[in-house]
């Protein structure tokens, strides 16, 4: 049973329409494998009962002509799944039960696939190693007490441990593709407005995107082919005219011009990262690629932008959760009094944190001087990509300044924490997509991921570059099952 | 600029957050830590420069104004945390 969990997505899908396969069999070997892999915590619902029933059914009269056929398959626990508990990692929505499906997630199903539970995030999204979960920490399938990056933690955990053949995360700040960059996979934030964000719990709604996790760039591309599409639902979600991302990848990437920018080799990176991120110069260059050193001067004030617009638009989204409607609910003397106690009791520490950031940034007075300020600075970092993008197609940096790190290491200090997202940070803030590959191992040998970021609606392309890096460098994940006694 | 044990309490009362006396002390050195992070931003002349209000510069889109979802009230209802099956119930508000 266990060499059906080693499979990709694309090889399961064939083996299924080939017949080698039943949906039930592959569904049940998932199970089985999860069941075993508790300690990982990468779940906060299971939903496997339900989830052998909807395989069987479809082995009953299978629609072999779907994209996922009969895959099951666990997503994000930020994604409302009708009648399935969502919590987005929260006390706050521990009780919640959506009466609607989210339109990403009805894209998964209406191809195919089953749903086989709800994967461990930080809390509303907010953190980079999943410690802020309420529902506890993720363990990372490459080593013991190590995290598993954030906030798509359990989405990255179980797909690099094979409870799932792939997942759906979503990136605010780099939530896909550092996770991915930790635990060897591969993880894509599409382009803003790719993907519909309805039904998505909200953390900053202009920098919110969800996008494909996956043991390779096939499967990412087959995923996102599924999960982009214009929706009506979503006011910014845009029409364009999408790719069949995996049926147009190709590895030849002779001629396209790839750029190093100068910025991304930060003060005190680890040697190597700087090693690695040599190693994909050569690997694009003898894809025949050309490479070309850039300049984006505003890097450095993207994360200091980003920790003003995300706590800022996450204050506002977030004041919807007042016990009323949905919701943990604390007894108060009055109103003012459960308002109070229910956000102090229901909310985490981090995200009373950011909340009050962004109210303070909002606040009479301060508006000009933070807010307004970041949303120019915004505009800087944009420009610095619209510049670039006149003389490259894709720009290659590392997708995170280190290899993951032991659970513990950075809680008690919010500024290292956001550091992990400094190289990725700044494709949400210009809205651009970008993915990020496992292309290496540190001296732990723990993996190292780098990114690569692309035009706007250009995933197409990154994908593809993504595709011929992949084949050159034949990155191996080393997952010994330490978890499974 | 350096926020204090009062910013804190105002800011905790906007966000309707309640906090006691130690987390808001911790909240005093946490913030300012982030806050010190963030006046990097200053370096920058942006007299000039027009916010960023959203990446997807697009106009929005006018829908035919009909109704979607009807009776869908149980639903609404159905996670409150209290209510008399046709209204949300909450503490008492008038005298």
């Amino acid at each position: 049973m266990s060499e059906i969990t080693k499979q990709s997505l694309t090889e399961l899908v064939e083996s299924i329409k080939n017949k080698k396969l039943s949906s039930s069999e592959v569904t049940n070997a998932f199970i089985e494998r999860s069941e075993k892999s508790k300690v990982l915590n990468a779940f906060i619902t299971e939903d496997f009962t339900s989830a052998l029933d909807k395989a069987k059914k479809f082995d009953q009269k299978p629609n072999l002509d779907l994209k996922l056929p009969g895959i099951p398959m666990a997503v994000k626990d930020l994604f409302c799944t009708k009648n399935v508990k969502t919590t987005a990692g929260s006390k706050i929505l521990n009780n919640f039960v959506p009466t609607y499906e989210s339109t990403v997630t009805e894209n998964i199903w209406s191809e195919g696939a089953i749903l086989l539970g709800k994967l461990n995030c930080d809390e509303f999204a907010m953190g980079s190693s999943n410690e802020t979960s309420f529902f506890g920490n993720v363990q990372n399938p490459i080593d013991k007490n190590l995290v598993p990056g954030g906030s798509s933690g359990g989405s990255a955990s179980a797909v690099a441990g094979q409870l799932t053949p792939i997942t759906i995360g979503t990136d605010t700040g780099g939530s896909i593709r550092q996770p991915a960059s930790f635990t060897g996979t591969v993880g894509l934030k599409p382009t803003y407005g790719s993907c519909s964000r309805y039904g998505i719990v909200a953390f900053a709604s202009s920098l919110d995107q969800a996008g494909p996790m996956a043991q390779n760039v096939k499967d990412c591309a087959l995923l996102q082919e599924v999960i982009s599409s214009f929706d009506a639902k979503d006011s910014t979600s845009i029409d364009f005219k999408r790719s069949h991302y995996s049926k147009d990848l190709t590895n030849n990437i002779k001629g396209k011009k790839i750029g190093i920018p100068k910025e991304y080799r930060v003060d005190g990176m680890p040697k190597e990262i700087e090693d690695l991120w040599q190693k994909g110069i050569e690997y694009v260059r003898d894809c025949g690629a050309e490479i070309i050193n850039i300049s984006l001067p505003h890097t450095s004030y993207a994360l200091p932008t980003y920790y003003i617009v995300a706590p800022a638009e996450a204050s506002s989204n977030l004041a919807r959760y007042d016990g009323v409607k949905y919701g943990y609910r604390a007894n108060g003397e009055n109103l003012i009094d459960m308002y109070e106690k229910t956000r102090s009791e229901g909310f985490g520490a981090e995200v009373q944190r950011r909340i009050m950031i962004g109210t303070y940034v909002l606040s009479s007075g301060y508006y000009d001087a933070y807010y307004l300020k970041a949303q120019k600075v915004r505009r800087l970092i944009k420009n610095d990509f619209d510049e670039a993008y006149k003389k490259v197609d894709a720009i290659l940096t590392p997708s995170t300044p280190s290899s993951a790190f032991k659970i513990g290491e950075k809680t008690n200090d919010p500024v290292s924490m956001y550091l992990n997202d400094i190289f990725t940070v700044p494709v949400n803030l210009a809205g651009l997509p970008g993915i990020s590959i496992p292309a290496g191992h540190d001296a732990k040998g723990y993996p190292l991921g780098l990114q690569i970021i692309g035009k706007a609606f250009d995933e197409q392309n990154i994908l593809n570059i993504a595709f011929a890096m992949e084949e050159k460098i034949n990155f191996k994940n080393k997952i010994t099952d330490w978890w499974i006694k | 600029m350096s926020i204090n044990l009062k910013t804190i309490k105002h800011i905790s009362k906007l966000s309707r957050i309640s906090v006691d006396e130690q987390r808001a002390k911790k909240l005093v050195g946490d913030l300012n830590s982030i806050f010190d992070f963030i006046e990097k931003l200053n370096e920058l002349k942006i007299e000039n420069v027009k916010p960023l209000t959203s990446i997807a510069e697009t106009t929005l889109k006018l829908r035919s104004d009909e109704v979607q979802s009807k009776n869908i009230r149980e639903q609404i209802i159905k996670n409150s945390p209290q209510d008399n099956e046709d209204y949300f119930v909450v503490p008492k508000v008038i005298e």
